[in-house]
């Protein structure tokens, strides 16, 4: 691992193009991956991919946010920021893993839900409020991975999870860090101060209990040498999994949110000075 | 009745004298929305809404609950619940104790025990005044607690949002305050428990996006603004001016996100009609 890297230089890596996309990771670490399409409310959003498939023989539910690698892609899935058609069907497929007790693997990658004025009219907050009300409650076991950029509800709204996994060089944030220096100091340019501040790399996240573990990637950056990056990621996988396999149900769903119940509690006490 | 009625009114109006901000002695009120100008007294009966068009203007946690609580059922839980500053943010503290010199709150949250109407319940109300009532770490304890005490005792319970969404100055253990306190409902629906959000101006992000939006009933003050995303955002990303009306509570309720639209005056009233009809369940 490399500690070496700045958290604004972890930003660029994160979210270099030709970083491995949810499609990679489904090739790489599952087979006979069937999509599943549409929220069966109204709509289907390709910003949001999910299905059924098999890790290591066993049948999982896999959902991830979709980022493309061309334009062409990039307009179909919204440069990887869901509507909430895209979080019903997350929703969706997470109570078809209940039902059929499979383990839920979400891949988030994503600058944010997408701010757009029919994703409003369709109810974007109340579609975000609703998976991490329900993802508090399932009772099989749910782990997420952020792969790239994690940013806001929109990335939360797929981690709520029993393990919070991370790649090296990807960022878990409250937004991104243009947004974040733009609300607070309003100026975009502070871009790098606000990348430290925010406390957003993986080893930071760790220290503070916000995540569970760190994938390792290859020097430079998982795009340069994904298979290391994959079988890293499935070897930490294959490892939680049986963890969390040992747990019943409502044990899962328990410990689940006692997890998030914790964070931030019994904040400091202020300092006398 | 009517001399319950007026005592009520005389206790308002002496809670907005001293909560309200502006400088004593000033007789008249202009609304930002209409522009005109009204007498002080009028809008203070009218429990701070315009009476020339209605706006509402926003006011304070201890003056709303004021508005809709039973005259002296008030407990407040958790008064003395620290601030935090989790990340160390540069400059964070002294903007906090800025805050609360200026509003004489802890934290942009105030969770009380109460009776509307005779019905018990516990009511928690964001203060725009603080930080654009956005929620922080304690902020999202503060709300996690009230949503237990309810819980356990087997009250209904009320939040009031009134946020511009995650305190950024918290980073993601804002963000994570979502996930613990919509989880935290998850559990108080557990026990067949009414839970009502009242939307109140503003209400945005990451507040919308959690237990704002996942009230049993949700009511909504006119004119609020609701949404996920900022207005601004929306229009830098798809470049074209928002219609008339976009994200305000009416819309909201035209798009099926809101139960109803209720005007101040009649909120404390709809939540006497609320609590009533959840108090017995019926079917066992």
């Amino acid at each position: 691992m490399s500690n070496s890297l700045s958290a604004a230089q972890r930003v660029a890596i994160a979210r270099n193009p030709q970083r491995p996309n949810i499609s990679d990771y489904i090739d790489a670490l599952f087979t006979d991956f069937f999509e599943c399409r549409g929220d069966r409310l109204c709509g289907e959003d390709a910003g949001i991919l999910g299905g059924v498939a098999l890790f290591h023989g066993r049948p999982v539910t896999v959902i991830g946010t979709r980022k493309g690698k061309t334009l062409e892609e990039n307009l179909k899935c919204s440069f990887g920021m869901p509507n909430p058609e895209g979080y019903r069907k997350a929703r969706r497929l997470m109570r078809q893993a209940e039902k059929f007790r499979r383990p839920v693997l979400t891949f988030v990658d994503t600058s944010g839900a997408y701010p757009g004025l029919e994703a409003e009219a369709h109810g974007q907050g109340e579609a975000i409020a609703r998976n991490l009300y329900e993802m508090s409650r399932l009772t099989v076991p749910v782990i997420s991975v952020i792969t790239g950029e994690g940013n806001s509800g929109g990335a939360l709204a797929l981690a709520v999870a029993n393990r919070v996994l991370m790649l090296e060089n990807a960022v878990y944030a409250i937004l991104s860090p243009e947004g974040f220096s733009t609300i607070l100091w309003k100026d975009a340019s502070r871009h790098d101060e606000a990348c430290e501040m925010m406390k957003m790399t993986a080893p930071d996240l760790l220290a503070l209990g916000v995540i569970d573990d760190v994938i390792p990637e290859p020097d430079g950056g998982a795009h340069l040498a994904p298979a290391i990056a994959f079988r890293q990621l499935d070897r930490a996988l294959r490892h939680h999994l049986a963890e969390l396999d040992r747990e019943r149900g409502a044990a899962l769903a328990a410990a689940r949110y006692q997890k998030f119940r914790r964070m931030g509690a019994a904040a400091p006490q202020k300092e006398t000075q | 009745m009517n001399n319950i009625f007026a005592k009520r009114r005389a206790r308002l109006l002496a809670m907005k004298a001293i909560r309200d901000n502006h400088a004593a002695g000033e007789t008249a009120v202009t609304c930002p929305k209409c522009g005109q100008m009204s007498d002080r007294k009028l809008v203070a009966q009218e429990l701070s809404v315009c009476p020339k068009c209605g706006y509402h203007f926003p006011i304070g946690a201890y003056y709303r609950l004021s508005t809709v609580l039973d005259p002296g059922t008030f407990r407040e839980l958790n008064e003395k619940y620290p601030a935090g500053d989790p990340l160390s943010f540069p400059g964070y503290w002294a903007k906090q104790e800025q805050a609360q010199r200026k509003t004489g709150l802890n934290e942009a949250v105030v969770t009380a025990t109460g009776a509307i109407g005779g019905h018990k319940c516990v009511v928690g109300v964001l203060d725009s005044r603080f930080f654009m009532g956005s929620m922080s770490a304690a902020v999202g304890e503060k709300i996690t607690l009230a949503i237990e005490y309810a819980g356990k005792n087997h009250l209904p319970l009320i939040l009031f949002a009134a946020s511009g969404g995650a305190r950024m100055q918290e980073g993601i253990l804002s963000l994570m305050q979502m996930a613990k306190t919509s989880g935290a409902l998850a559990r108080f629906a557990e026990k067949r428990l009414l839970y009502v959000s009242v939307l109140t101006d503003p209400t945005t992000g990451g507040v919308t996006a959690s237990f704002a939006s996942l009230g049993d009933i949700i009511l909504a003050e006119p004119g609020a603004l609701i949404g996920f995303a900022g207005p601004r955002v929306i229009q830098q990303t798809i470049g074209q001016t928002l219609p008339e009306g976009f994200q305000r509570a009416e819309y909201l309720e035209e798009h099926g996100f809101v139960d109803a639209v209720v005007p101040r005056i009649r909120m404390r009233e709809t939540l006497i009609q609320l609590l009533r009809l959840h108090e017995k369940g019926g079917h066992t």
